[in-house]
């Protein structure tokens, strides 16, 4: 067998023992589906007519605009739990039996990735369906679905790439499950929930410079027919940079810890 | 991969036989030294104990030896490689088990021994015969569909142990494998490590523990502040130390002083009326002595037979002076009651 025949083999290894984990345990994986479903309950019945109004609508208007929003935020959220799992694994002695094992090394971190993205997936497809079930209806052909969840896979992948590398910084698993905090609050200040040209100057200019906003205009208008504009490209570019960024991260914090 | 034959103890073997060789090896972290050149050399095939305080830079070689952590000076191969240049190749040799047991314990035994089977690439069928077979030798079959967490000490241990046999290494490094184990799990743990010798495998493991080292290994090494102060078999190091002495107790002040008059060469306590009388253990030097006290009417309220254990040469070696000693210097004995 090639290395790169190992490092698959031994990636899938260990993605099976992640996939195994998240099957047994569902609280945590379903946590970062609640997340966005509680918000979509809480934002559509409890401000939905007040926003719907300020977007020149109702509540099924706001539901429409805001559906879009919570899926990239659970999306952003769901990747930064890798950071827990990966942690966890660290702080705990299995890592070092993997260590002094004749194994692909990045395979454990890219068991993690992958195991991550399919999780986030699956959680969003729970998110949708709660959606559909509140009146959400979207008029994406099926192309256009298929750009959706792949745009997702994309965000996904990247935000975990660098939620491994939060994972690997941190010392404790607690540490670990705060750090990601600000990034699953990053959507708030963008367009998720309002337009950003609402937001007052300052924020405002935020809102359309970081990274969640153009990807929740894209998904806006995959699903609901928005215009997109250069939003894909510029989330396209945003997914590669913070995967490279969480990637190389990573795997500089991996080696040195193998040093120690 | 065919293994050379072990070396009988004692007798420096071709260089190829070496399982571990080791030399000149350091390591610090920041100020402080933990391995101040160390050297070591064991056969392939047989125990190798590396005996030592808390802090003495036991689990240190070990991380070493295991491609863990890097050394900052020396050289060591393992099964051959040099664990500097060519870590994959020690790493396919070699199985270890930690402190601290390396479980993976959300999944069941089973699966645990499964994961291994298939990092080590071994293929369905093989896996899962080899993994039954591991089950049933670490006596955990009836326990494989239960999560790992929920297991006690010695299951854990035994479960991790297993797990590091799955890929049938040629040299096994076990970091205080009973450290926490009830007595009977512990001599469970030395008859695993027998039987894997007896397979020809070579085991290094590190303890706190003298009778272990005794028990199992055939040669043992005591670590201690980052150097080997001594290096040997049990026997060589029990050596090393005043040999065996009768001591003889009394109750009565006036025996005492009747029993110091007989015995010219005994070393006294005058405190606790105890005499000491060095020569061996035997028999007949028995008899001897307790002829002379006959003749000299002496009446003994205790007496005990004391043989230096790994206890002494661990106590004599590893306390403090022995740093000012140099090497011929003769070594103190402390005593040492058993």
């Amino acid at each position: 067998m090639s290395s790169l025949t190992y490092a698959v083999h031994d990636s899938m290894t260990m993605l099976r023992r992640n996939l195994r984990h998240a099957i047994r345990y569902p609280a945590v994986g379903l946590g970062s589906a609640m997340m966005p479903i509680l918000m979509l309950l809480l934002f559509v019945y409890a401000f939905g007519d007040a926003l719907g109004a300020g977007l020149g609508g109702g509540r099924d208007a706001y539901l429409e605009y805001l559906t879009p929003g919570v899926i990239v935020m659970g999306v952003a959220a769901g990747s930064m739990s890798t950071s827990i799992a990966v942690c966890s694994d660290m702080t705990e002695g299995i890592i070092n039996r993997f260590r002094t094992m004749d194994i692909t090394r990045s395979s454990f971190m890219t068991g993690h990735v992958i195991g991550s993205v399919v999780q986030t997936m699956s959680c969003m497809v729970l998110v949708v369906g709660v959606a559909l079930g509140l009146g959400f209806r979207p008029d994406a052909n099926p192309l256009e679905w298929l750009a959706a969840a792949g745009l997702l896979a994309a965000i996904a992948f990247a935000v975990t790439w660098l939620s491994v590398a939060l994972g690997l910084i941190s010392k404790t698993v607690e540490s670990a499950s705060n750090k990601p905090l600000l990034i699953q609050f990053l959507p708030f200040l963008g367009s998720a929930f309002v337009p950003a040209g609402s937001m007052s100057p300052g924020l405002r200019w935020f809102a359309e410079h970081q990274p969640f906003t153009p990807m929740t205009e894209t998904l806006r208008g995959l699903l609901t027919g928005s215009a997109i504009g250069d939003d894909a490209w510029i989330s396209l570019a945003w997914c590669a940079g913070i995967a490279v960024v969480g990637y190389v991260w990573s795997r500089s914090l991996f080696n040195s810890t193998s040093k120690r | 991969m065919p293994m050379p034959m072990p070396t009988p103890s004692g007798e420096r073997g071709a260089q190829s036989a070496a399982a571990v060789s080791v030399t000149g090896l350091r390591k610090s972290y920041g100020d402080k030294t933990v391995l101040d050149g160390i050297d070591l050399r064991i056969p392939a095939g047989t125990v190798f104990a590396l005996l030592g305080p808390n802090g003495a830079g036991k689990t240190t070689t070990v991380q070493i030896l295991s491609t863990l952590v890097a050394a900052d000076g020396g050289q060591a191969r393992v099964a051959g490689h040099d664990v500097a240049t060519a870590p994959d190749a020690v790493r396919a040799a070699i199985g270890v088990t930690g402190q601290f047991a390396a479980l993976d314990d959300l999944l069941t035994a089973e699966e645990n021994l499964l994961l291994m089977a298939d990092l080590l690439r071994l293929g369905k069928r093989e896996g899962h015969s080899r993994v039954r077979e591991l089950l049933q030798r670490f006596d955990i079959a009836d326990v494989a569909r239960q999560r790992a967490a929920t297991f006690s000490g010695g299951m854990r241990r035994r479960l991790d142990l297993a797990m590091t046999l799955v890929g049938d290494p040629q040299v096994i490094f076990l970091d205080e494998p009973t450290t926490g184990l009830d007595p009977r799990s512990r001599r469970t743990m030395w008859d695993t490590v027998r039987s894997l010798v007896a397979g020809g495998t070579t085991v290094f493991l590190t303890t706190q523990y003298l009778e272990e080292a005794d028990q199992l290994a055939d040669r043992i090494a005591v670590l201690d502040g980052g150097r080997i102060v001594a290096e040997g078999t049990a026997e060589e190091l029990k050596a090393r130390i005043p040999g065996s002495h009768v001591r003889l107790r009394f109750t009565d002040p006036a025996e005492y002083e009747r029993a110091t008059g007989a015995l010219p060469g005994a070393a006294l306590d005058d405190e606790n009326l105890t005499l000491r009388v060095a020569g061996d253990a035997g028999l007949d030097a028995l008899r001897a002595l307790l002829d002379r006290l006959d003749t000299a009417g002496v009446r003994t309220a205790g007496f005990s037979v004391h043989t230096p254990d790994l206890d002494d040469v661990f106590l004599t070696l590893t306390g403090q002076g022995t740093a000012q000693d140099g090497p011929g210097t003769p070594l103190r004995v402390k005593e040492t009651h058993r």
